[in-house]
């Protein structure tokens, strides 16, 4: 398990975390219950399972419904 | 192609609100309908763009958004011919956007200033031993950073080398420069007022104190309360159920019109974004003022507590005990105060130093033969005199004649809660000290405010014998006080509280009461920055200032209020909106659409009045 913080550009609409969260959960090797999408900080958090699922897939799936990804770690 | 239009937005929506002016001007001028329709027709085009991009992305996630709700709704008008209301409706949708982004941004001000205090670059010294200009991420624990006059400490570390006075504000609030030298700890996000340091790497990034208290902050504004979860739930079901109720409308009227005006009237825009405003201003608002609010759920508890307990010593009283008065009897005073400085320099008795302090520059003398009597105090010779340094009891056991005067002194500072050190020489009683720990300055004010905001109970537990607690408690016109006290026992009078069904704070120095502090319904640590009081109370006050806390408190409720006042704005435009368009004619696609926007913005500004928010005295 890794654990990534993926910071977007700035989320404004609240509807934004339900299409996020949607694609994330949608991915094999997402930890679900760890994922926490930050609306105030424009965030991601989540816990990944490294052999079922690559950063650029988990960062392809939100920047595909049209958020820029400004930067991001992997722990 | 999807990624162009969206990152367009901004454009779109500009060429859109031309367009329709345009078609208008056409129309009340030339009479021109040709104008007038094309105009809007490529409007709603132009204008649904985007927001066709974003509702397709959101069903492929399974998602219902406001997007999906607003293109049915303006589909539905394009093919019923209403032009004018397609386009006024994703003009104003996308408009709308655009200035929740902008307030949005504002309200998140306060905390986004903390964030950018984050150190960015280091010096490193590199395998060459020369120091190269580096990412902040590329320092690991262990490596050698130089820090020089202006610049940003990087990392938590200590000092190897070089001197330096630092300015801690970012961690501890406090904006008076710090000096070290070699061995000090130093902390990232301060920044070096004078002076160059080289040190060693201790924590980096996110384990820094500084790197904590982001997070803290970061997880904070995003924690949801109960009554935030049951929106969320709310809103899953809630925009779908719209959109249902859209097409029984429809079925049962056969009236497109009315059913997509349904459909933009029913968006929940107001309703999401009400309370994390509140929550994000409020929290950014305390973050500047020195106080660290662990989320949301801290801020309702918070606001409606009605008993605060104290820890006395560190908390309402300085926790370092001081000479308040001293009386001499007899001649040759410089002498025993010569003789007692001596004595007292070889003691670590807390009390000790506090004499020490208030004697001052005096002339030591050599002590031979030190007896130290327990209970009592000490007995040694000095310069070929027998002096004895204690209290009462070590006078009577050494056969010192205290005089009437000095019996009712010692009466006198007894009852005022002083702790007493005598000194005799050669049996003769020279110095009467009464020693105490200090209230706190201000302390007396600040307890009244709380009194004002509501808080019924101001309650004081202490470790303290009961007289000195009664005369801190009676100083201070607190409702109980306690002495006597262990750690445990403070815990259990604190469990009891709860269980009386009192929301109840506790106030402590986060060491010695972390299980207080984690048992009330809301732990307040005194903590200037340290680890364990970040991570076991619910609210962190930076620099222990004990003046923050009705500052706090006062807050939480204006932000408690604010949450109450953004639901009510929500839910009360959209029953007055389905009322007007259920009871009255003027409600169309476009009118609702506005309401909403204006709704969506009353929030984001009434939440934004947090930022300002300052007690009131």
């Amino acid at each position: 398990m890794k654990a990534a913080t993926i910071q977007l550009e700035t989320l404004t609409c609240p509807s934004c975390m339900q299409k996020i969260e949607g694609a994330l959960k949608s991915l094999d090797g997402i930890d679900k219950d760890t994922m926490k999408i930050l609306f105030n900080s424009s965030k991601v958090k989540v816990n990944f399972d490294e052999e079922k699922v690559s950063i650029d897939e988990i960062k392809s799936a939100i920047t595909k419904l049209g958020y820029e990804v400004l930067n991001y770690k992997v722990k | 192609m999807q990624k162009y239009i969206l990152s367009k937005k901004n454009s779109i929506t500009l060429i859109s609100g031309i367009l329709i002016a345009i078609a208008f001007i056409s129309k009340w001028t030339i009479a021109n309908t040709d104008i007038f329709n094309w105009a809007l027709i490529i409007a709603s085009i132009l204008g649904a763009a985007p927001i066709v991009i974003q509702a397709y992305q959101a069903l492929r996630v399974k998602v219902v958004s406001i997007d999906v709700l607003v293109t049915i709704a303006v589909i539905g008008a394009f093919l019923i011919k209403n032009y004018e209301e397609s386009a006024i409706v994703t003009f104003l949708f996308l408009f709308g956007a655009y200035l929740e982004q902008r307030t949005l941004n504002q309200t998140r001000s306060a905390i986004k200033e903390l964030t950018e205090m984050a150190p960015e670059s280091a010096l490193k010294q590199m395998e060459n031993g020369e120091f190269e200009l580096v990412e902040v991420d590329e320092v690991d624990e262990g490596d050698i950073l130089l820090v020089k006059t202006g610049a940003k400490i990087p990392v938590d570390g200590t000092v190897v080398s070089g001197e330096a006075s630092v300015n801690e504000a970012s961690i501890t609030g406090e904006s008076i420069p710090v000096a070290k030298e070699k061995g000090s700890k130093v902390y990232a996000g301060t920044i070096i007022d004078n002076g160059t340091i080289q040190i060693v790497a201790d924590r980096v990034g996110e384990d820094t104190t500084f790197g904590k208290i982001i997070e803290l902050v970061e997880e904070a504004q995003d924690s949801k309360s109960q009554a935030e979860r049951f929106i969320d739930g709310f809103s899953k079901y809630y925009t779908p159920a719209v959109l249902v109720l859209g097409f029984i409308v429809w079925l049962l009227s056969r009236n497109v019109e009315l059913a997509i005006t349904i459909l933009v009237l029913g968006c929940p825009g107001a309703l999401v974004i009400g309370v994390p405003v509140s929550n994000v201003a409020g929290i950014g608002n305390g973050a500047r003022n020195g106080v660290l609010l662990k989320g949301s759920e801290v801020i309702n508890e918070f606001s409606k507590l009605d008993t605060m307990v104290f820890d006395k010593t560190g908390t309402l009283t300085v926790g370092k005990p001081s000479v308040t008065e001293k009386v001499y009897y007899g001649d040759n005073i410089d002498e025993a105060l010569s003789y007692l400085a001596s004595v007292e320099r070889e003691s670590d008795h807390p009390l000790a130093k506090a004499v020490l302090e208030e004697i001052g520059e005096t002339r030591f003398w050599p002590v031979e033969n030190t007896e130290v009597i327990k209970g009592g105090g000490i007995v040694a010779n000095v310069n070929g005199h027998r002096v004895a340094v204690g209290n009462v009891a070590l006078m009577e056991k050494e056969n010192v004649e205290l005089g009437e005067k000095a019996r009712s002194d010692i009466a006198r500072l007894e009852k005022d809660g002083n702790s007493l050190v005598l000194t005799s020489v050669d049996g003769q009683l020279k110095v009467l000290m009464g020693i105490r720990d200090q209230i706190r300055p201000r302390v007396k004010e600040d307890l009244q405010r709380l009194k004002k905001l509501g808080v019924k109970n101001l309650i004081m537990l202490s470790g303290d014998n009961q007289g000195t607690v009664d005369v801190v408690s009676r100083e201070l016109g607190l409702t109980q006080a306690h002495g006597n006290m262990l750690p445990e026992d403070k815990a259990q009078y604190i469990k009891r509280l709860i269980d009386e069904g009192h929301i109840v704070a506790f106030v402590g120095d986060g060491v010695n009461d972390s299980p207080s502090l984690a048992l009330a319904n809301i732990g307040i640590a005194m903590g200037g920055g340290t680890d364990v009081a970040i991570e076991t109370s619910d609210v962190v006050l930076m620099n222990s200032d004990f003046s923050r806390l009705p500052h706090a408190l006062g807050l939480t409720k204006a932000t408690a209020r604010n949450m109450r006042q953004n639901i009510v704005i929500a839910v009360g435009v959209v029953l007055f909106l389905l009322a007007g368009v259920l009871f009255s004619e003027w409600v169309n696609m476009s009118v609702g659409m506005l309401v909403h926007e204006a709704s969506i913005l009353a929030v984001i500004l009434n939440g934004m009045r947090l930022l300002r928010y300052k007690l009131r005295y």
